[in-house]
């Protein structure tokens, strides 16, 4: 797992590439948001384009980064979604919690 | 691991990185049966929850102890079985994750993936101690 990060327009935007999986990805999905938030990062935009596999315990950490983002005022939004990370947010019902984007455009514009 | 006509059986100690080594295997073994790439992609990811309970929940993540993943063709299923040297839990008690109260929960979702990807799953106790979770998928098309 590879997590990536640039900035573009006051939103950090982090790209995840590979498996966030217990014990590995979801630790550095965990450290990647942390040090966005240690960096002064309010808003933060996810790039799900590189994931292949995310089980519950990445989702989980999904669920945690999007709670601690928005008990700090700021706003944690998904874009670019494999179909398989698709399919697996709508079956856990989280798809009615994230604001999810196709393009990063969109996703960027989102954040007024 | 030891291989018989239809069957295969690994054991591994209690750490998150064989996790990837089962899904391979579990994954090479399903698609010599003729399941197709998605459907082995969420058996896997089962398969990968059911091992992640078992070392996290089961045996603690104590490297010392197993965790047996056993893979068997019984008619026209494919039967997974996991099992861990803990205490063993009452499946009953998970809370559902899809619960209102439980919906930005960060864990507890674990079980949930296994109904939701398998045909079937089943806890029970292990003779001696510990889990047991039978995962069962239908391999063979429906007519």
């Amino acid at each position: 797992m590879k997590i990536e990060a640039r900035h573009e327009h006051g939103v950090t935007i982090l790209e995840p590439k590979g498996k966030i999986t217990i014990g590995v990805g979801d630790v550095a999905l965990r450290e990647a948001v942390h040090e966005a938030l240690e960096a002064g990062a309010r808003n933060i935009l996810i790039n799900l384009g590189g994931v292949t596999t995310i089980d519950s315990s990445g989702i989980g950490e999904l669920v945690s980064a999007f709670t601690t983002v928005t008990n700090r005022g700021g706003k944690l939004k998904l874009y670019n979604l494999p179909s398989k990370v698709e399919d697996i947010l709508q079956i856990t019902q989280l798809w009615q919690v994230f604001e999810i984007f196709e393009k990063e455009q969109e996703a960027l514009d989102s954040f007024g | 691991m030891a291989m018989a006509s239809s069957q295969v059986r690994i054991s591994i100690g209690s750490r998150y990185e064989h996790i990837d080594l089962i899904q391979v295997v579990v994954d090479d073994a399903l698609a010599r049966l003729g399941l197709d790439e998605d459907s082995r992609h969420w058996v896997g990811i089962a398969v990968r929850e059911a091992v992640a309970n078992a070392i996290k929940h089961g045996n603690q993540q104590d490297p010392e102890k197993e965790v047996e993943v056993e893979l068997a063709i019984e008619g026209d299923d494919a039967i997974i079985r996991v099992e861990d040297r803990g205490k063993g839990f009452d499946v009953e008690e998970v809370a559902n994750p899809l619960s209102p109260e439980r919906i930005l929960a960060p864990n507890g979702r674990g079980i949930f993936y296994m109904r939701s990807f398998m045909d079937e799953i089943n806890y029970s106790p292990r003779p001696g101690g510990g889990t047991v979770v039978t995962l069962r998928k239908r391999i063979a098309e429906e007519a």
